[in-house]
């Protein structure tokens, strides 16, 4: 069998990291959708750091 | 290198021979029925929830699937319908299905439970369960009523995808449920009739092995007779309506049609024209199905439109 640079098992093999590679790129996308999703449906997210969280203030102090 | 190497090679899985694994068929059917169920339940569900638990629930289906083709890849290679299956032709090795179903099984599971609830979550679980181990291991090469019980994993999905919006089970989701499980017998019983040697040669205990084929054309007519009502009675809960009704009428009485027809004929007339009648009813079988759930969709988007139901 001549050894070619291009076999066609090469393609098969190709076929398999392509769809592998496509398979889990599409996964971490639809995780990271969902999370958007998700932690939207909980409110409008605060940030933590270095400012006070004005709605965990009681009502007479933050107005 | 030998002769032998060289021709493994050959045999080296593409993508679409693992693709082949998780039944892509099977899945689209799954997919349609778990869509109906999500999209004709009370609740509305986010597009990407969606749109994720339908993708979680055919990997789910299709995860059954290779875990099937795993355990059967011996009467696979027997039967002629199913001997280019991925595991018979010796494209991907038996403990390669092994692997990829449970590992597809548990991250579908696990992911539909964080997307959507943990009923849906269970209902899918329960329903590989039943594909796999209930139907694939137990019945299927037991008894003569594997497709009767068996019937039920694939009647699952339309619950699961009512499940993913309610986060539960009602009359409606049951009674979708009823009516592919009542539909399966019928479906599969006309393709035993006609794929004659098939089922014998692989040792599988189909019907028309053990019993013989005129008690199968008696269980043909009965399993149709019992479906209708179940098919109908969906047309008086909330997610029917007169368009679904109307569709459901005419589509039963079609199938009693050939259910009745396939009960009156003997062997000696089928043989005659090739199995004319059991091949066109196993072919409205699946019209039958597809309508049924298409009139639940119709009706569902007429609500939207403040038509439809009752």
């Amino acid at each position: 069998m001549a050894i070619r640079t291009e076999h066609e098992l090469h393609k098969r093999r190709f076929s398999r990291n392509l769809g592998v590679g496509l398979a889990l790129a599409s996964f971490v996308l639809l995780v990271f959708a969902l999370s958007v999703v998700k932690i939207q449906r909980v409110g409008p997210v605060e940030g933590f750091d270095h400012q006070p969280r004005t709605t965990l203030l009681p009502a007479e102090q933050s107005e | 290198m030998s002769d032998t190497h060289v021709s493994d090679f050959d045999r080296e899985a593409g993508f679409g021979d693992y693709f082949a694994l998780l039944k892509p068929r099977v899945m689209s059917l799954v997919i349609f029925t778990a869509l109906v169920g999500l999209v004709v339940a009370p609740v509305s569900v986010h597009p990407v929830v969606a749109l994720s638990s339908l993708l979680f629930i055919a990997i789910g289906a299709g995860a059954s699937g290779a875990l099937n083709m795993w355990w059967d890849a011996d009467i696979d290679a027997v039967m002629k319908r199913t001997a280019k299956r991925p595991v018979p032709s010796g494209k991907v090795t038996a403990d390669e299905a092994l692997g990829i179903g449970v590992a597809l099984s548990g991250m579908a599971v696990v992911m539909l439970a964080l997307a959507a609830n943990l009923v849906a979550a269970g209902l899918l679980a329960f329903t590989i369960f039943f594909y796999a181990v209930i139907y694939t291991m137990i019945l299927k090469r037991w008894t003569p009523q594997n497709i009767v019980i068996g019937g039920a994993a694939g009647a699952f999905p339309p619950m699961i995808g009512w499940a993913v919006a309610t986060g539960g089970i009602s009359v409606e989701s049951v009674l979708m449920f009823a009516l592919t499980f009542m539909w399966t017998p019928p479906h599969f019983w006309a393709l035993a009739l006609f794929m004659k040697s098939d089922y014998e040669d692989a040792g599988v205990p189909m019907l028309t092995v053990t019993h013989g084929r005129r008690v199968t054309r008696n269980h043909v007519l009965g399993y149709t007779i019992a479906l209708a009502p179940v098919a109908l009675g969906i047309g008086f809960t909330s997610i029917g309506g007169p368009v679904y009704l109307a569709v459901s009428a005419v589509l039963n009485a079609m199938f009693l049609m050939g259910a009745w027809q396939i009960w009156r004929r003997d062997e000696t007339s089928a043989e005659a024209d090739g199995y004319k009648v059991e091949k066109r009813f196993f072919r409205l079988s699946l019209s039958y199905l597809f309508l049924h759930f298409g009139a639940l969709l119709v009706e569902a988007s007429l609500r939207g439109f403040g038509f439809g139901g009752w």
